[in-house]
């Protein structure tokens, strides 16, 4: 299953919820302002940094560039272009998006 | 969205005949904003729209008039950074006119 | 600027503070853009302006924004346009800027960094507040 999450983690819970309700082996793809939780130093990395234990974490690329913020990327976290956001969702038959 | 075709080649403008892309503008379309405008270009119109693409570039926004002669100000000298100087420029107003030229959005607050 | 609007500079108004409040990431929504569109207007009226930055707000002023993949305008440069409008007063939260892993070397323009408590009275003080 792969899970889209686009909420800032520091502005919404959908992050929170979303890492808390994810089956082990599950992938997410974090995109727009839900980038920001991938990155170094903010409140988000600890949850992401433990989540990485059980689960695939992506984020966009270009979403990154656009904020400032491709230089922060947490270890272990993996960055996608839009070929890579259409293989994720290829390769999953479910996905669900945290709004 | 209404088109205009300058040397040959065809480009998108608004309903007040701003230029849709900025990416789109070269020298043969600002001297067709230009004549629509019925403004004849002398190096000192080419002076204020290159520096107003400048200031786009840097800011990406088209500078209020005040802002704009302030600016002008500061890197021309104050004989060239004033209303008078660029409304003789202009006549229609440098924001409206000489954005238009420089193929940039109409000016942020203009109303 | 309309030449209306610019008769009306040197007229002897009335001064208010007008805060303007950001609180939403760049991008992901219009608040961010939008909000910095009515800073640019309210310029034009002589107002005792002052712009803040706190929440994802911080993230409005971030360096090295590369928006090209995404197909948008990069509008934090004009943030360091805002000093030729005479918008001089940018404050942002420290807490706010903890929270996300940033200091002021992360930022494009120039802030004052205020704690919780200083931004609480200066908000206290306004004749206006506007949110975003």
């Amino acid at each position: 299953m792969l899970h889209i999450v686009n909420k800032s983690a520091t502005e919404r819970n959908s992050l929170e919820s979303c890492l808390r309700l994810a089956t082990k082996g599950s992938a997410v793809l974090l995109i727009e302002d839900a980038v920001y939780a991938v990155t170094k130093g903010g409140t988000a990395a600890a949850n992401i940094q433990a989540a990485m234990a059980d689960l695939q974490i992506y984020a966009l690329g270009p979403d990154l560039d656009a904020r400032g913020m491709s230089a922060r990327v947490l270890d272990g976290v993996k960055v996608v272009d839009y070929g890579g956001f259409v293989d994720l969702v290829a390769e999953n038959n479910v996905c669900q998006s945290w709004l | 969205m209404p088109m205009v075709e300058v040397a040959g080649k065809s480009f998108e403008v608004d309903e007040e005949g701003y230029l849709t892309n900025l990416a789109d503008w070269n020298q043969d379309i600002a001297g067709y904003l230009a004549q629509e405008e019925k403004v004849e270009m002398t190096d000192s119109h080419w002076e204020v729209v290159n520096f107003l693409r400048e200031y786009y570039e840097e800011y990406q926004i088209a500078p209020a008039v005040r802002v704009l002669t302030k600016a002008i100000s500061k890197k021309l000298g104050a004989e060239k950074g004033n209303n008078k100087y660029l409304y003789e420029l202009f006549p229609y107003g440098p924001a409206k006119q000489a954005c238009k030229i420089a193929g940039l959005p109409k000016p942020t607050g203009c109303i | 600027m309309s030449d209306m609007m610019d008769d009306m500079e040197g007229g002897e108004g009335v001064v208010k503070k007008f805060m303007f409040v950001n609180r939403k990431a760049p991008h992901g929504t219009i608040y961010a853009l939008e909000g910095l569109e009515v800073v640019l207007v309210s310029a034009a009226f002589d107002q005792d302006v002052s712009m803040v930055f706190v929440d994802d707000g911080v993230y409005e002023l971030i360096k090295g924004m590369n928006t090209k993949g995404i197909e948008v305008k990069d509008f934090s440069k004009t943030y360091r346009a805002l000093d030729g409008y005479d918008i001089e007063k940018l404050y942002v939260e420290q807490s706010s800027m903890d929270a996300r892993g940033l200091t002021e070397a992360d930022l494009i323009v120039d802030v004052t960094v205020l704690d919780s408590a200083e931004m609480a009275s200066l908000m206290a003080e306004q004749d206006v507040v506007i949110s975003y």
